[in-house]
């Protein structure tokens, strides 16, 4: 490129050069002078001309973004062989068959049957929000959740995506909606907006990717199901040939067990560690260790006096989790198809700290409140021949001895540990459907267990979306 | 917040500890065991590589596991076959390896099949028919010529991202090109006798190998791309083998050989394994390997008993 631009300014030159040389008194001199110029100028020429010539060859061995280097390097040695210039792609069908914007929806219903009814479903021992979402749902048939997904690159910067959730009570919510890195490099990726947290290992899945139709009670009790907010996280991974990565989190605590509230700074910050591998060809493993912290003001919970009336608390203060998660497939040869075998684990630890007022609509009484709360889960997932799958999950909580200093008296306290059995089978026509049948018994509530059927479909439309480890 | 700031600095001292030293070889992380191999020929010393899956494994259906996040962190070029085949786990590896270099659209993310003609492109993609890869058939590997195709492709790649080597991947592509066309005539004439011969597959995975020898699928044992085998349509292929007799059953090594096997017993046919990919076959070492014992294993069966 630069040869072949000094070659025409000089030829520019040129015509200029004999324009400019008008008829002088010896006019013998002057053509000699000019036949010397031209003999000069014809030799720079065909000068110009080999190295231009030697330059094209090497940028037609060189691929394209390597060539203004050498072509700038006149004169540069060719490469011993060249080969012919790199081949362009073949322009397929394809191009067109991709949309700017990727949609995927999900579909979801189910068919629910409770022992008990599902109305005064509660996990003894925790103090929710009134509006909690927790327990089995609806009896009868009723639209699951169901969640439209729309994501794309933005430029090749950025990438967004969008989770639309539709509620069955007709309700639509933003489940997730941010905007990420793509070009940072150093292993290092921003995200902006509202997203489930990394905390653990399912809070960051949606739910049609859960081997069970519903979230573990630990989750319920202490992570308000599933925890999503709005904020900032930077996620690093290490340059190691072990994966590891460390995620942090900013957020402004809109959820359980943090409240919106009017506050300038962050009302939530996570950090997660995650690492894991391979053992063999067959086997896989992730293991993290997490800490979520969330500020709560005036907190609705829901509670019982003494002698088991029903009455709302109001908690103002400060909430860490500490979760510890793991993960590990196995598959023969690394080969999923036809059978493989998941275990998943997670414990969570809360601690709940600060001040609560006592019956808001009765006594009001202020005083301090502290408890620890604790939970873990194990499941197991066998797919035994190909399309269907097998599962069953063991849980268990505890809630310790809440301390509710001044007002030690006006609040109830419960008995046993909430915990649950639940077995599952599920039937995969296609990677697009499954078909669900679970059955619980659910020991949340004091008394008699509740027996909980469900029958679940969940269908996916749209692109083929990838889904993570 | 001070919980968080000792994790920080825990996490600072082992990121210390764990950093590696740089390694002057280009790290190339291959999806499939064939472009691995063609990058070590191409690459020789040069290359680093790392093969995310086996040829026992089912590359449709790979997970976006930790080893291979990190793989692609540290990946300076990703080769990959495209065109849909790694739809369900390759864009989540990119995504969480925070790699500029490999995004899509850098020149560090190389698509094979970007490169060569592709055979059954579906004129509209519904998922009644299966799981359909928009964007034709991606199993190209399967014929030789293709490998030769890409081979130019991938050798100007790795001249475009390690430009310092340049004059290296030039002379080691030229020389694999003469190799190469050499072995293919080879194979061609050695195949000659499997043109016109009527085959059944088990999965509708090599219309490019029948493309290169002239064979005749038949019947497909999975009803729909992507959809196992079952009885009745097992059944059903076995009535159509009556009207349009095969003279053999192929699955490749990754897949169940039980539906093939039942076919090849019922129908009286040949069952012929194929390694499918580097790896897939203890002949199957290397590319060269991979078409001397795929060729070899397809005129077994195909010679009458
Ligand atoms: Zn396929």
């Amino acid at each position: 490129m630069d040869s072949s631009w000094r070659s025409a300014g000089l030829v520019l030159c040129l015509a200029a050069g004999s324009a400019v040389a008008q008829p002088a008194s010896d006019t013998q001199s002057l053509r000699r002078e000019i036949d010397a110029m031209k003999a000069d100028y014809e030799q720079r020429i065909k000068a110009l001309e080999q190295r231009l010539q030697a330059a094209e060859d090497a940028q037609k061995a060189q691929p394209p973004t390597a060539a203004p280097a050498t072509a700038a390097a006149p004169g540069a040695p060719l490469p011993p062989t060249a080969i012919a210039p790199p081949p362009q792609p073949v322009p397929s069908a394809q191009a067109s068959t991709q949309s700017l914007l990727e949609t995927s929806l999900i579909l979801s219903g189910q068919y629910t049957r409770t022992s008990r009814d599902p109305a005064d479903y509660r996990i003894r021992g925790f103090s929710l929000p009134p509006d909690a979402q927790i327990g089995p749902g609806t009896r009868g048939f009723s639209l699951a959740e169901s969640e439209l997904a729309l994501t794309a690159n933005i430029d090749p910067w950025f990438r967004g995506q969008a989770n639309i959730a539709f509620e069955p009570d007709n309700s639509v919510s933003i489940e997730e909606a941010y905007v990420q890195t793509t070009s940072l490099g150093n292993g290092l990726t921003l995200k902006a907006g509202r997203f489930f947290s990394s905390v653990g290992y399912l809070n960051s899945q949606h739910a049609h990717t859960w081997d069970f139709a519903d979230a573990p009670l630990a989750y319920q009790a202490m992570l308000g199901t599933q925890f999503n907010d709005d904020g900032l996280q930077v996620a690093w991974l290490a340059p190691t040939d072990q994966f590891f990565e460390i995620r942090g989190e900013l957020g402004r605590g809109r959820s359980y067990p943090g409240t919106d509230s009017n506050r300038n700074g962050a009302g939530m910050s996570a950090i997660s560690a995650h690492t894991g591998g391979d053992i063999g060809e067959s086997q896989s493993w992730r293991a993290g260790l997490s800490y979520l912290n969330a500020k709560a003001t005036n907190q609705d919970l829901s509670a019982f006096d003494p002698v088991g009336n029903p009455i709302t608390n109001s908690f103002s203060g400060s909430t860490n989790v500490w979760i510890a998660d793991a993960v590990w497939k196995w598959a023969p040869n690394g080969n999923a198809t036809r059978t493989n075998f998941k275990l998943q684990g997670e414990y969570l630890h809360a601690t709940r700290d600060g001040s609560l007022v006592a019956d808001t609509t009765g006594a009001a009484s202020s005083g301090s409140y502290r408890q620890a709360q604790s939970g873990w889960y194990l499941q197991g997932v066998y797919q035994f021949m190909p399309r269907w799958r097998v599962g069953l999950r063991t849980e268990r909580l505890g809630y310790g001895t809440p301390d509710y200093g001044a007002n030690a008296g006006l609040v109830g306290l419960d008995s046993g540990s909430p915990s649950k059995q639940t077995l599952m089978v599920d039937w995969n026509p296609s990677e697009f459907s499954r078909w669900r049948v679970q059955v619980a018994q659910d020991r949340a509530r004091p008394g008699n267990p509740d027996w909980q059927w469900t029958l679940q479909y969940q269908m996916s439309l749209g692109v083929h979306g990838a889904h993570s480890y | 917040m001070s919980i968080v700031k000792r994790f920080l600095a825990a996490a600072g001292l082992l990121l210390a500890v764990a950093a590696a030293p740089a390694h002057a070889a280009l790290k190339v992380l291959a999806c499939e065991p064939e472009w691995g191999a063609l990058v070590q020929e191409l690459g020789g010393p040069l290359v680093d590589v790392a093969v995310a899956t086996t040829a026992m494994q089912d590359p449709h259906q790979i997970q976006a596991k930790p080893s291979l996040i990190a793989r692609t962190r540290n990946a300076d070029l990703v080769v990959c076959t495209g065109a849909e085949l790694e739809v369900g786990w390759l864009p989540v590896l990119l995504q969480q390896s925070g790699n500029a270099r490999v995004q899509a659209g850098q020149p560090g993310n190389f698509a094979a099949a970007d490169y060569v003609r592709k055979l059954e492109i579906p004129t509209s993609v519904d998922r009644s028919q299966g799981d359909v890869h928009a964007a034709g058939n991606p199993h190209i590997q399967t014929d030789p010529r293709n490998i030769g195709t890409v081979a130019v492709a991938l050798a100007a790649r790795l001249q475009q991202v390690d430009a310092a080597n340049a004059a290296q991947y030039a002379q080691r592509a030229t020389a694999f090109q003469q190799k190469w066309q050499a072995a293919v005539a080879r194979w061609t004439q050695q195949a000659a006798p499997l043109r016109g011969v009527p085959v059944v597959s088990q999965h509708k995975g090599y219309v490019y190998l029948y493309d290169w020898l002239g064979i005749k699928e038949v019947a497909v044992l999975e009803p729909k791309p992507g959809v196992e085998p079952s009885a009745a349509h097992l059944q059903e292929v076995l009535a159509t083998l009556k009207a349009t007799p095969a003279r053999m059953v192929i699955y490749s090594a990754y897949q169940d050989s039980r539906p093939a096997e039942w076919l090849g017993k019922n129908a009286g046919i040949a069952v012929v394994k194929i390694p499918f990919t580097v790896g897939g076959t203890d002949g199957a070492k290397d590319l060269f390997g991979l078409f001397d014992d795929t060729v070899a294993r397809l005129l077994a069966g195909a010679s009458p008993k």
